[in-house]
């Protein structure tokens, strides 16, 4: 029973960040029709950014996630402007190839900037766990669960009670209605890029400090924030929200009772089942397939 | 020069290449090119004529080489079963076709899943599937070797008249046997594409709710298509087995899928032609950019290349340099049809 509430605890800390990452994905899905093969690099350099910014300038720890979110923010803006916006009328596949293209240039920048060897981000938090009953839990984690649940409340906020969420969620509705309503609908998806990018940086930020940093970290990331995506529904915010608790759970209680080797593909076994049992996601409404 | 005489030339050139040029270093990154070249086409029947991006091909390679070596080499693993499977070595061309037999069956297994839904969900079932495969191959030791990899796999051989079965163990032994796999595999894609199923996935690519309507079979062309594709891949990877005689989890690794996409896109995909330009341009550039720049170099470079050539060649270098052979406004530098999403 102990053992239950510890990898539940563990999951659902790891799940925090996974829905980040997969709202970040599913929102670009959703509204700009575009899938994203640059998120699990966003998320890479949210994390060297937490490197250079902690252990090489010595700012502080909070500071730095900031700015890796902001840097985020702002990356995710240039590749929108640059790469994405002159190819917005072409198909997916187009998009698909072009974002394959950052995704290996970026990937290998990072190799290239910092090195193969994987770095360690210093946080300021006790290494002590704290123990509450049969469970214990790293402060550091736990700082992560908050800064995750706050960031997915203001973003639920964002996107239901304000303007700029309305004119989101009219874009992705009907891109050419949205327009004619008056939504600017070109800076909807410069935002939107650029939000979704903010998202996987400051995951990557909060993780950097948990995990060790390394070049290719991005990948596997990136590829769960997929699963995450199709176990929600492509394009289903809450969906994917669910689905990032669902696959940390899956994956931490896989780990602990089936076979910690396994671990990262229980993912990938979740996309091929969901899409065996239902294709749609399995928190989707009806007719938004493919 | 009609396209068959410019074929038989070029086969032709690239046969009498090991007569000639006697570098050997050169025959192996040849041989190496080749194989991806032949991974390339069967991604280019999916890719090029079916519209659909297959992100998980080196899934079916990996497979493909995998099964190859274990069935030469032998195995015997414990499944469950009251008694191991074992399995004695069997002889190398058995387990060619036998690799290429299995890596056909998975095609049809993920061209059943995934074709219930297409576009992005193909890709990233693809893509998961190519993971799951990497991890099996990585972790099932008692099969695989793990990441100590399978060696000593045996070479290809084949019977000669006058002095019986040889092994193909020579560069240019190994050079030609790539060719010669690669040549039928050519043919064989270049008769299928021509053939009513050729048409047929035409016809779903270019508008598929018309193509529906005049009773054409979607799904069903579609997992042939995977079917075949995912054998051809098979044999690309059992060649790579039975030439290199090692085999790791890293044939499954991502970065290999990608060279292949590469080659298919900046040839023209959708061309026959298009793989084979585009292979031996990207499997001989790594070699001419190798001592002036470091590994993460070349791939940043690969990267930029993919993104320039969708943007100044969205249909790959064969179909701007045919046009331009006929010397018409390269149809190539327009963009193509914009459709709607």
């Amino acid at each position: 029973m102990d053992q239950i509430l510890q990898h539940g605890l563990n999951g659902v800390v790891l799940g925090g960040t996974y829905a980040l990452l997969g709202i970040g994905l599913t929102l670009v899905f959703g509204i700009m029709r575009v899938v994203n093969f640059t998120h699990g690099e966003l998320y890479a350099f949210g994390a060297y950014l937490a490197y250079l910014f902690v252990a090489l300038l010595h700012l502080d720890f909070f500071l730095s996630i900031a700015l890796a979110a902001l840097a985020g923010f702002a990356l995710g803006a240039v590749i929108e402007l640059v790469l994405l916006r002159p190819l917005r009328t072409d198909d997916i596949d187009t998009v698909m190839l072009v974002m394959i293209g950052a995704w290996i240039a970026l990937q290998n920048g990072e190799q290239f900037v910092w090195g193969g060897v994987a770095k360690l981000v210093p946080s300021p938090f006790a290494q002590e766990p704290l123990v509450f009953g049969p469970v214990s839990v790293l402060p550091l984690r736990l700082f992560v669960l908050a800064v995750t649940l706050v960031l997915l409340v203001a973003f639920y906020l964002l996107i239901d009670r304000t303007r700029l969420g309305m004119a989101m969620r009219a874009t992705f509705q009907d891109r050419d209605t949205a327009a004619l309503m008056g939504v600017d609908v070109k800076g909807i998806y410069t935002l939107t890029f650029a939000l979704g990018s903010s998202l996987a940086a400051i995951a990557g930020a909060l993780l950097g400090p948990i995990f060790l940093v390394n070049p290719t970290m991005g990948n596997l990331v990136g590829l769960k924030a997929f699963a995450i995506v199709i176990l929600g529904g492509l394009g289903n915010i809450t969906g994917a929200t669910i689905g990032g608790f669902v696959l940390a759970l899956v994956e931490e209680f896989g780990a602990g009772y089936l076979s910690s080797e396994y671990r990262d593909a229980f993912g990938f076994v979740v996309i091929i089942a969901v899409l065996a049992l239902r294709p749609q996601g399995f928190f989707a409404l009806k007719g938004r397939v493919g | 020069m009609s396209a068959r005489v410019f074929n038989l030339l070029f086969v032709a050139l690239a046969a009498s290449l090991p007569l000639w040029m006697r570098d050997p270093y050169l025959l192996a990154i040849l041989s190496s090119t080749g194989i991806f070249i032949i991974a390339a086409i069967s991604l280019n029947l999916l890719l090029g004529f079916t519209g659909q991006l297959s992100l998980g091909h080196a899934a079916f390679f990996g497979i493909g080489a995998y099964t190859s070596a274990l069935l030469s080499l032998g195995f015997d693993v414990d499944i469950g079963l009251p008694s191991p499977v074992v399995v004695d070595p069997k002889p190398v061309w058995v387990a060619f076709f036998g690799a290429v037999a299995v890596s056909g069956l998975f095609g049809f297994l993920i061209g059943k899943l995934a074709f219930r839904v297409r576009g992005a969900y193909f890709v990233i079932v693809t893509i998961a599937f190519a993971e799951v495969m990497r991890m099996v191959a990585l972790n099932w030791v008692d099969l695989t070797e793990g990441p100590m990899a399978l060696n000593n796999i045996p070479p290809l051989s084949i019977w000669w008249p006058g002095s019986g079965l040889i092994a193909l163990v020579t560069k240019p032994q190994a050079y030609w046997l790539v060719l010669a796999v690669g040549v039928v595999c050519y043919f064989l894609v270049a008769h299928m594409v021509r053939s009513r199923i050729g048409r047929a996935l035409v016809a779903l690519r270019e508008n598929e709710p018309l193509a529906r309507s005049v009773g054409v079979r979607v799904t069903h062309y579609l997992v042939v298509a995977t079917v075949v594709s995912a054998a051809i891949a098979g044999a690309a990877g059992a060649l790579y087995a039975h030439c290199v005689r090692i085999v790791d989890p890293d044939v499954f690794l991502f970065i290999y899928t990608v060279t292949m996409v590469i080659m298919v896109v900046s040839g023209g995909k959708g061309t026959l032609a298009g793989p084979v330009v585009g292979g031996l341009i990207f499997g001989l550039m790594p070699q001419a950019l190798r001592g002036t720049a470091p590994p993460e170099v070349q791939w940043i470079i690969y990267g930029i290349g993919i993104i320039l050539i969708v943007f100044f060649l969205p249909r790959g270098i064969v179909p701007a340099f045919a046009d331009l052979a006929r010397l018409r406004v390269p149809q190539a530098l327009r963009r193509p049809a914009k459709v709607a999403p």
